[in-house]
């Protein structure tokens, strides 16, 4: 167990320095002077050097990561060029709210796509079958963000439900566990929800159909266990990928919530990563994009060790 | 044991036997979904094509006066937009933009990723290490946080946006067609062709590439939908094609403040995407099944 865990470990190491790299890559692709959102227009050549000094510009690229890399494993991302605030101060409030708004949706995901993806593996080939196929199809071919406009559309616009954008009323100065902010997440979250349902579904459905036709479900039917007594084995063996699954949904709903979080004005990475990049903010857009990844690395790492527990079979493989 | 041992009606079945191919196409026709998929791509590619002949109205001409009209209205049968300009027209040449962002990237990340998979999963060792783990790297990032990131750091505008998306999906590629070269490297084919003093070319070119194509296209096509979302949501943050070129994801952008006004119009653009993107998955479902490539 341990080994496992720790060539686990070994392995996601070069992909987080890996990561890192090309976030620090990513301002220096960008075009044009790195100081030009600092500088005035008409600065002087000497005072052009003095901020290379400064910001370390002169260096060597390698010595620049080093120094950045350092820097970034004690918590210190930059400043925001447009804010004047550090970046780490301002990416982890934003995480915790692109936090709350993806583990909610992969919460409603995960709910009705295991509802759908058992019944579905269970009903194969009968219409509640197909309509679950169907919806799962709908499910990874909609594109989330038209969605949310249309659930805006419907339950702000048309029947005045629910707010259309905003994490909670005006002046509310972060996440609180009450109906008005419970009302505010209702719209973004079903809409982030979609994807991972119809991931979710289909991965169970082929899961569940996969274990019903194996020898030992056969034997349990055979001894003479109740549906019930067969479908706790079926929930035992398709969970270790179940959570995976879902694990791996929560990454990715973290890393891609931009597009939603524009849709509903949700103040977390996505409004951030918006804000840094039509600003010409390069330290936070690098920053918010480093925590984004290592998180996601690390995310995967934990699915893939609490699989191992589960599942002790994925050890040996 | 003679020749004439061998009942007729067996070599009868081998010359009524069909190629890989025409097996493939048969199971293909038989899916009902699939060819309707197929039909509406088709359609769609023709509508992008034709769309500045067949388009009612000029879509880059606009006027005050007519702004935000409902489905239906005389002259303009999908409303007009923020600008008065006719939405009929404006999806049917934003079309070809939004299909040429959503494709290409595939396609280009289909030529590159194969390569480099290729070669990893032939050449092996080294070579094999070097590659992959330099795209796992880029595989590590959540796909939409990759394409925000570079495209962001580029800069808007349609070359960046397609240069982003098709570093988004090379990883994917690769890393299939690095697990099927693998495989099929040490079938026991390759290795008689090997033993008959086959070149390392030939091999490639006959053996490898005629067995790993097909599941790497197969999968290529799976992403096009995804691409097609993508794109479109590259250009509705702002990132991708500008103003005032039609295209169906800076359309919805810029129609987002009309949804108290005209929701129905506001909604059009979205409602092609998905079109689009559901007809790519399903002929993407279908291929796989008639080419029994397991997902």
């Amino acid at each position: 167990m341990l080994s496992y865990i720790g060539r686990r470990i070994v392995y996601a190491l070069p992909i987080m320095l890996g990561v890192s790299l090309a976030c620090f890559a990513l301002v220096h692709i960008a075009p044009g002077d790195p100081l030009v959102s600092v500088l005035p227009a008409d600065a002087s050549e000497a005072l052009r050097q003095q901020m290379m000094v400064l910001y370390g510009f002169d260096r060597s690229y390698l010595e620049q990561f080093a120094l950045w890399l350092f820097r970034a494993a004690q918590g210190d991302l930059g400043t925001s060029i447009a804010s004047g605030r550090s970046v780490s101060s301002e990416v982890m409030r934003a995480v915790g709210n692109t936090l709350i708004l993806a583990i909610t949706a992969t919460f409603i995901g995960f709910l009705f796509g295991l509802l759908f993806g058992f019944v579905a593996g269970y009903f194969r080939d009968t219409w509640i079958d197909k309509s679950a196929s169907v919806l799962s199809v709908i499910g990874v071919s909609v594109p989330h963000y038209w969605l949310g406009m249309v659930l805006v559309i419907i339950f702000s616009a048309q029947l005045n439900w629910l707010p259309a954008t905003g994490m909670g009323p005006t002046g509310s100065a972060g996440w609180q566990m009450d109906w008005v902010h419970f009302q505010h997440i209702l719209l973004p979250a079903l809409t982030m929800s979609v994807i991972p349902m119809g991931i979710i579904a289909r991965t169970i459905r082929a899961l569940v159909a996969e274990i019903l036709n194996q020898d030992f479900v056969q034997a349990l039917r055979a001894k003479g266990l109740g549906e019930l007594g067969v479908f706790t084995h079926v929930v035992k063996n398709a969970a270790p990928t179940a959570l995976a699954v879902m694990g791996l949904q929560l990454g990715y709903l973290l890393g891609g919530s931009i597009l939603i979080e524009t849709v509903f004005s949700w103040p977390g990475t996505g409004f951030l990563l918006n804000s840094a990049i039509f600003q010409r903010d390069l330290p936070l857009l690098q920053g918010t994009i480093l925590v984004l990844a290592l998180f996601f690395v690390a995310l995967n790492l934990v699915v893939d060790v609490v699989q191992s527990f589960l599942d002790p079979r994925i050890q040996r493989a | 044991m003679t020749f004439s041992s061998i009942p007729v009606g067996n070599v009868k079945a081998i010359e009524k036997s069909e190629g890989y191919w025409a097996s493939v196409l048969r199971r293909f026709s038989k899916d009902k979904l699939a060819i309707a998929a197929l039909i509406v791509i088709i359609l769609l590619i023709a509508m992008a094509l034709l769309s500045p002949w067949i388009s009612p109205q000029d879509p880059y001409a606009g006027r005050t006066l007519r702004r935000l009209r409902p489905i239906g209205t005389d002259g303009f049968p999908l409303g007009t937009d923020e600008l008065g300009r006719d939405m009929l027209s404006r999806l049917m040449v934003g079309a070809r933009m939004s299909l040429l962002m959503g494709v290409t990237p595939v396609l280009i990340a289909f030529c590159v990723g194969s390569t480099i998979g290729i070669l990893a999963g032939f050449v092996g060792g080294k070579l094999n290490t070097v590659l992959m783990r330099t795209v796992d790297v880029f595989y590590a990032f959540p796909s939409v946080l990759l394409a925000v990131a570079l495209s962001g750091a580029l800069g808007a505008g349609l070359g960046n946006a397609l240069l982003s998306l098709t570093i988004v999906f090379i990883p994917p590629i690769a890393r299939v067609a690095e697990a099927v070269t693998t495989q099929v490297r040490s079938r026991d084919y390759v290795e008689a062709a090997r033993a008959s003093g086959a070149s390392a070319f030939t091999i490639v070119r006959v053996h490898v590439l005629g067995n790993v194509v097909g599941p790497i296209f197969v999968y290529a096509t799976g992403l096009i939908s995804v691409s097609m979302i993508l794109a479109s949501g590259l250009s509705f943050l702002g990132l991708g094609v500008r103003p005032p070129e039609p295209e169906w994801g800076l359309m919805l952008n810029t129609l987002r403040t009309a949804i108290y006004v005209q929701p129905m119009v506001a909604a059009l653009p979205g409602v092609m995407i998905f079109i689009t993107s559901i007809a790519f998955n399903l002929f993407s479902d279908g291929l796989r099944s008639a080419m029994d490539v397991k997902s």
